[in-house]
Formats: structure tokens, sequence, C-alpha cells
């Protein structure tokens, strides 16, 4: 079976233009959004608790808030449904620090009477240890960026690099505007997912570069968005093909996975679906505009093979014994 | 000349095919090693490494406390002023006001002559700086010596956690520092909530027994004073344990505490209600003996965590240094408040940090939810890639197949913690390994239509898509590398099993999947179908 012939090049670089506009008009509206909505941080990064309720029949949530509003520790609670009407969560924005009786303690004693229930988790984050992944969390991101830019930078050119890391920003950026327009919880396993996300993105915009690396290589034409043309066209049903199947395994993750990887099932969905798009309408075009050159990267590669070259030669001179 | 040219070809030759061999046997020896050391885990064999579960998975509580250590420093203090006290009392020194601070201790002395006795006695107090003008002492800490304090507070409480928590009988507990003053406890095998609550109470006790004299002058009036007001007589006012509404006036600076008990018992009295004794060593007991002769018809408190358990009249000197504890407690709570003074009082109180606690069935569900989900990802792209691609497609899920069984395999051996991140991490892996093949499909596909020969081919075609596949893989193993530095717990978890994912893909979808069509070569030229083989048209092969 085979879904792309390839008998013809696509006119990719011809779209670009207007690629970039809707990238523009996607990142500003994202950025538009975390600033008006902002991110929703969940317990993790935020502080706080989370009390989570099954029910052996449906959850009587008014009863729940009538009867945990008379008890000082869960003023300001949020009492939400949660996967299934039997489910509910508790979240609270403080943490209490008493070890002995905590608030899933304190929870049983204050729902008594409003059926068969179970407690099933209970998270707990105090501010200090919240802040803690805060940092640590903004932390992770901007080094894996980095490490990911020295080693493009190291493995093709920089203006590789810094195409990908421009294309990186981008799939970020969105993900999390559609993190803040969704207003899902943000905790550790969206950071996760934002992480899988760089990777993932990553892996198909390099191999998208390798094909234009090769092509430029190979190609008698001196026009690079021709060349980008050709290798973004060859590349297509691979990355298409990884896309589709990348896409339905997070689908059935984001779908049976179960209500706690929800948000980040939801954060990859989006993320996969950015990723494929910029690495061939955000990545390629942009190593165009930062002006690479082909003529000057053959000579490039020349001098750096005659230099190569030169070195063979005085070692197999030395190894001769002729130096 | 030539000679050599022919003689190295055949060389090079040779050498390909050495490596074919090579590459099938590599592959053979990891699927076994997958098959063998997955088995523990999969069958569920008494033997053998296993994969821990991740307490998100298998239900547990999982904290991370922090310690006040700041009132390590105060009750150093507070001991300082005991032994302090004893010392004067045992020779007969008058002392003035002897208070005990946050951070100092201040006294003074009546006879000028009694100053080199204290002096002698005060060089023996470790790390303490010692303030002498006149008659007034002051005595305080040293700043390393404030230091040494706090970190021995923190290195004492994790000490006392984990002996508690031996005592106390659960499977498996981790007692850890993280950090420089963090403590992490993780318990998997709590079932109940009420388990986790006892369990808790048990950490958190701090378990401290101090021996106090009731002021019986002023005892009469404790309920019509203030904090502040017995503060000037130095003392300090307590509640009955049992009854809040019932208060002692005591002294403030105890006769002795429990860092001088060397045993407690849960035992019976004669109403067969649970009691504790306790024994003293013999400091503890000389002290409780001069002090319990001296006090004949006095009161003295026996306090625990700042509350009056008893406060029995003392009849006769109490030597041998053996105390009884009754209190309206449970036999549950009888042993567990055993188990936290024989293993000792807490230097300074802990307080939650961060919890995360999950119900076994909670885990269990996750379990079920993320099965699901990676058998569902995998006969998904199963199907797909024996649809698009034929007997490649076939080749590619065997590679797949095998990816699971060694990352199950090399976690089992490493003892690695599978969580629920984990586990989405393995479906995630399910999608990224199968990408190294339809490169390669993709690439060996090109080649074909190009006009090439079948090894041509092959060869090339794993050549050119070695490269992209490499920096892809090592891409997101720089993102998985950082992850596992930076995240937590769980988060860690899903690092792990990305990396070793997209590593064993190296073996299986690349080097493996390239000997099976290196040894498969001959057949697929013989059978002159490509079309069954790497699903492309034949027309277009033309």
């Amino acid at each position: 079976m085979e879904f792309f012939k390839q008998s013809k090049t696509i006119g990719f670089m011809g779209k670009s233009k207007l690629a970039m506009i809707i990238s523009i008009v996607l990142v500003l509206s994202s950025y538009g959004l975390l600033m008006t909505k902002g991110l929703n941080f969940g317990v993790d990064f935020a502080g706080g608790t989370i009390v989570q309720v099954q029910y052996e029949k449906t959850a009587p949530i008014d009863k729940m808030r009538t009867q945990l509003s008379s008890n000082e520790m869960f003023k300001g609670a949020s009492i939400t449904e949660f996967g299934s009407p039997d489910e509910v969560i508790i979240r609270l924005k403080t943490s209490s620090k008493d070890i002995s009786k905590d608030v899933g303690d304190v929870t049983r004693e204050a729902l008594k009477g409003t059926g068969e229930f179970k407690i099933r988790r209970v998270d707990i984050v105090g501010p200090k240890v919240g802040n803690e992944l805060r940092e640590k969390g903004a932390m992770s991101l901007l080094l894996a960026m980095l490490g990911i830019l020295i080693y493009v930078a190291f493995r093709f050119e920089w203006r590789f690099a810094v195409a990908s890391i421009i294309a990186l920003i981008h799939d970020v950026s969105i993900a999390m505007g559609a993190l803040a327009l969704t207003q899902i919880d943000v905790n550790l396993d969206v950071l996760a997912a934002l992480l899988t996300i760089l990777g993932y993105s990553l892996n198909d915009t390099i191999i998208v570069f390798d094909r234009i690396r090769e092509g430029i290589s190979d190609t008698k034409s001196l026009v690079l968005s021709d060349v980008i043309d050709e290798s973004v066209t060859k590349t297509l049903s691979r990355t298409t093909l990884t896309s589709l199947t990348t896409f339905f395994v997070v689908l059935t993750l984001f779908m049976f996975g179960g209500e706690i990887i929800h948000s980040f099932g939801f954060t990859l969905l989006v993320g996969v679906v950015v990723g494929t798009y910029s690495s061939i309408f955000v990545a390629s075009p942009i190593l165009l505009w930062l002006g690479f050159d082909i003529t000057s990267y053959h000579s490039k590669q020349a001098q750096k093979a005659i230099r190569n070259a030169e070195k063979e030669k005085m070692r197999a001179q030395f190894e001769q014994g002729t130096i | 000349m030539q000679r050599l040219l022919k003689s190295q070809k055949m060389l090079w030759h040779e050498s390909t095919r050495m490596k074919l061999n090579f590459r099938i046997v590599i592959f053979t020896l990891a699927i076994a090693f997958g098959l063998f050391f997955s088995a523990p885990s999969l069958l569920n064999t008494e033997k053998g490494a296993k994969i821990t579960l991740g307490l998100d998975l298998q239900g547990g509580l999982h904290m991370l406390l922090g310690v006040k250590t700041e009132e390590a420093v105060g009750s150093r203090m507070k001991s300082i002023a005991a032994s302090v006290k004893h010392f004067t009392n045992h020779n007969d020194i008058l002392l003035d006001t002897l208070k005990a601070s946050e951070d100092e201790v201040k006294f003074s002395i009546l006879d000028p002559d009694d100053a080199v006795v204290i002096d002698e006695m005060l060089k023996e107090v470790e790390g303490a700086q010692i303030n002498h003008s006149g008659l007034n002492y002051a005595i305080s800490l040293t700043p390393e010596s404030v230091e040494a304090t706090k970190k021995m507070a923190i290195s004492q409480a994790i000490e006392t956690i984990r002996n508690r928590l031996d005592q106390f009988g659960l499977a498996e507990p981790t007692v850890a520092r993280q950090g420089t003053e963090k403590i992490l406890v993780e318990l998997p095998g709590i079932k109940t909530q009420e388990d986790e609550q006892r369990a808790r109470e048990l950490i958190s006790r701090a378990a401290k027994l101090e021996l106090i004299a009731v002021d019986e002058d002023r005892a009469m009036r404790v309920y019509n004073m203030t904090d502040a007001q017995a503060a000037q007589y130095g003392d300090v006012i307590l509640e009955d344990n049992e009854n809040p509404e019932v208060k002692y006036l005591l002294k403030e600076i105890p006769i002795l505490d429990g860092g001088l008990l060397t045993n407690a018992t849960v035992a019976f009295d004669q109403n067969n209600r649970p009691v504790i004794n306790f024994a003293l060593n013999s400091e503890g007991a000389q002290i409780f003996g001069d002090f319990t002769g001296k006090n004949v018809g006095k009161r003295m408190a026996i306090v625990l965590d700042g509350k009056v358990y008893s406060a029995p009249v003392i009849n006769e000197r109490i030597g041998g240094g053996h105390v009884q504890v009754s209190g309206n407690y449970s036999v549950n709570e009888a042993n567990d408040l055993a188990i936290a003074l024989r293993s000792g009082a807490l230097l300074a109180p802990i307080y939650m940090m961060e919890k995360r606690s999950v119900g076994p069935s909670l885990g269990a569900e996750s379990i079920r939810n993320s099965m699901v989900a990676l058998m569902g990802g995998f006969v998904l792209v199963f199907i797909f890639m024996m649809v698009y691609y034929k007997m490649a497609g076939v080749i590619a899920n065997i590679a797949l197949v095998a990816n699971l069984f060694i990352i199950l395999a090399v976690m089992s051996l490493f003892g690695a913690t599978l969580t629920l991140p984990g586990m989405a991490g393995i479906v995630l892996t399910v999608g990224m390994a199968v990408d190294a093949n339809v490169i390669i499909s993709e690439r060996i596909r090109e080649l074909l239509y190009e006009g090439k020969s079948l090894h041509k081919a092959i060869e090339e075609g794993y050549a050119n898509a070695m490269r992209a596949i490499l920096d892809a893989n090592i891409t997101t193993l720089i993102a998985a590398v950082v992850l596992y530095a930076y995240g937590t717990g769980a988060i860690k978890g899903f690092a792990i099993t990305i990396s070793i994912g997209i590593l064993a893909s190296m073996l299986t979808a690349i080097l493996g999947t390239h000997g099976i069509y290196s040894s498969l070569e001959e057949k697929i030229n013989k059978s002159k179908n490509p079309a069954f083989w790497f699903g492309i048209s034949k027309k277009r092969l033309g």
C-alpha cells in the first residue's frame, strides 16, 4: 500500500508565506491567551491540596458542598466531578502541614453521612515544594532546548539549529496556548508532555533537515527552495505515516488512559499535530530566510574535505616515517 | 598493488558478511535476554528480579517531610538548663532565675564563691559559648554548634522515623534524606486510610517524654493564670491528656527527659488496661532517685508531647529507674506509643511538605487503563504496519515486540520503578520505535524504485536512514535525560522508560530488522515479489 506516489515535487516553499501568517497568528493568540487567561497551574506547581473521593453510587455533590462548607479547612474548596459521576475531586488552594491528622482524615470525617465512599487519592503540595517544582520545570524546558540547540548546531550548521529551535518554541507556545484555552490543570505530567513534544517535534524536523542536508550535497540545483521542496516531498510519506501512527497511539492514551493522564494525553495530541506542521512549514522556511547559501556551504564542505585530506596525507607520511 | 586492492576488497566483502551474521545473532540474543529477564515480572514468578511498581500504580503513601530545625536548638537549651539545675541542686548551689529561651540559658548565682565550680561544670557542655559577668551567666551555642545541632536533628529524625517504621511492621518502607533538609518517606503496602493515618501519627509523634515537678506553691492558682504570668515564675501551664479542661502548673525546666530512657514496653494494670512501663539508664535513675527522695509528698507530672498523662504524689524515694505511664489508650495506641518512645524522641518537630497517597484500587485502575491504552496503541500500529508494508511491516512488528520485552527486562534487571507516566512512556515508545522502521522502509522503497538491486537498496537504505534516526533519537534522549535530572518521582519513571525504549529501539528496529533482511535476502530475491515483501506497486517498479 502507498499513500504518496511522490512522482512530482510539491511546492511547499511557495506556500510558506501563508503558513507563516497562520503560525504567527497562532503563536500570538497563544501568548494572548497565556497573558489573559493564563495557565491553570495544578497543585504540583501552585501548591495546594487534592482529595479524590469515589462513591459507591452517584456522588451527592450538593450534599458534599453543604457538609464541607461548615468546616473551616474547606473554605474556598472547589468540588467537581472527575471522569465519572461517582468520582469527585475536592481542590484546595491551601496545604496543611500537619502530619498526624491531614486533610484526608478530615474529609473522611466531614463527609460522614453522605453515602458509602472511599478516599482514593490525597495530594498535598506545600508552597515551598510547589515553587521548587515550578523553578525546576522551567529550568528543564530551557536546558533541554539548550542541549538540543548545541547538538543540532554541532551535527548540522548553526542556521539549522536556530531554525529548529524557533520551530520548537513555536510548538511549545501553541501547546501552552491550548492549555490556557482549555484551562486544563498544568501538573508535572503536562511538563513531561511538553518535553516529549520537544523531542518529538525535533525528530520530525531533523528527519526533514537530514534530507535537506543530503539534498544539498547531491543536487546540482543551487536554489535552496527547490532543494527544500524536493526533500520535504521525499520525506512527506514518512512524516505523515509516523505522525499518524503516533497520533493514534496518543489518541488511545488520551481516550482510554484514564482521567489521571488525560491532560498528559491532551498536551501530546496538540503537540503531535503542531510538531508535524512545524517541521514542514516553519523550520524549513526559516532556514531559507536565515540566508542559508548552497554555494558557500559547498565551498565550506570542500575546504573541510581538503583539510581532512591533508590531515590524512600528513598521517600517512608520518606513519611511513617520511616526516 | 592490484592484488593488494583485490585482497582488500575481498576482506571488505567478508567483513560485511560477518556483520550480517553478527546482527541476527545479537538480535536473537537480545530477544532471549528480553524474554528471560522480563519473565519474572510478566509471569509474577517467585524468583528473579522484578519491576517495582511505583506508588501511583500499587497504591501507597509518599511524603516529603521538613524538620523544624530551629526548635532543636531550643530543646538543646532546655536540656542544658536541666543539667545546670540538676548539678546545682546536687551540689547545694543556690541559683536565682534560671531561664531557658530559644537560643540562650540565663541564670545568676547568689554566692560568688560558687563561680569556680560552675565554670568547671560548664566547660563540660559541648559547643557552648559562656558569657560570665559578675554573678550572671548567659549560655548560648556557637554558630558551628547551632549548625551541627540542626544537622543532627535531621539525621536523628531520619534514623528515628526509620526505627519506628521498621518496628511498625510495614513492607519495604523507604526513609531517605532528600536534598539537604528534606526527608522522603515512602510506604507501599498501606491498604486503607486508617492504616495510613496510624502510620502518619507514629511518624510525626515527637515522643518527647518529660518528668516535671508540679509547682506546689502556686498550683491552686493555675486556673486564674495566663501563660505569661506563669512564665514569670518560671512555670508553664499544661493540659491533661484526657481532659483538656484540667490544667497543671509545672516547672518550666524538667527533672529529666526521654533522652535518658532505655526501654519502653506495653503492660497491663490491675484493671487490665494497657500501660507503658519504661526504664531509665543509670544517669536517669540517679536523677530520678535524687529528685523523688527530696520531694516526698509533692507531685511529679509525667508529660508526653506537652500533655500531662498523670501527676502522682511522690510517696517515697523511687530508685531503680522504673516508671509507669497510664493513660486511657487502646492497645494499638499503647503499642505505637511504646514504639515511638523506644525509638527515641524527635529532636525537632517535623511537618508535611508534600504528600501523595494513592489507594490500591485507584492504582489498579490506573494499571488497567494504561494497559488498555498500550494494547490499543500496539494493535493499531501492528495492523497498520502490516497492511501498509506487508512483510516489511511484519519484520518491523517483530522488532516492536522485542523492544517491549527488552524494556521490561532492563527495568526488571535494574529494579527500576514503573510509574503511571512510565506506562505512558512505554505507549509512546511504541509510536516512536516504529518510526525508525517507517524511515528505513521508505528509503528501501525509494531505492528499489530507482532500480537499485535488492542488496544495494537494503544496505543503502539502512546507511541513509541511520544518520537521521541517530540524530532524532539522540535529541529525544537529551530531552529525556534533562527530564530525569529535573523530574521527581513519577516523572522520573517516564524519563526512564523513554530512554530505555529509545536505546532498545536502536538494537531492535535498526540492527535487528537489518539482520532479518540480510538473512532473508536470498529468499526475497528468489521470490521476485517485492510487492509482498515491501508493499510496493509492481507497476512503478516497471
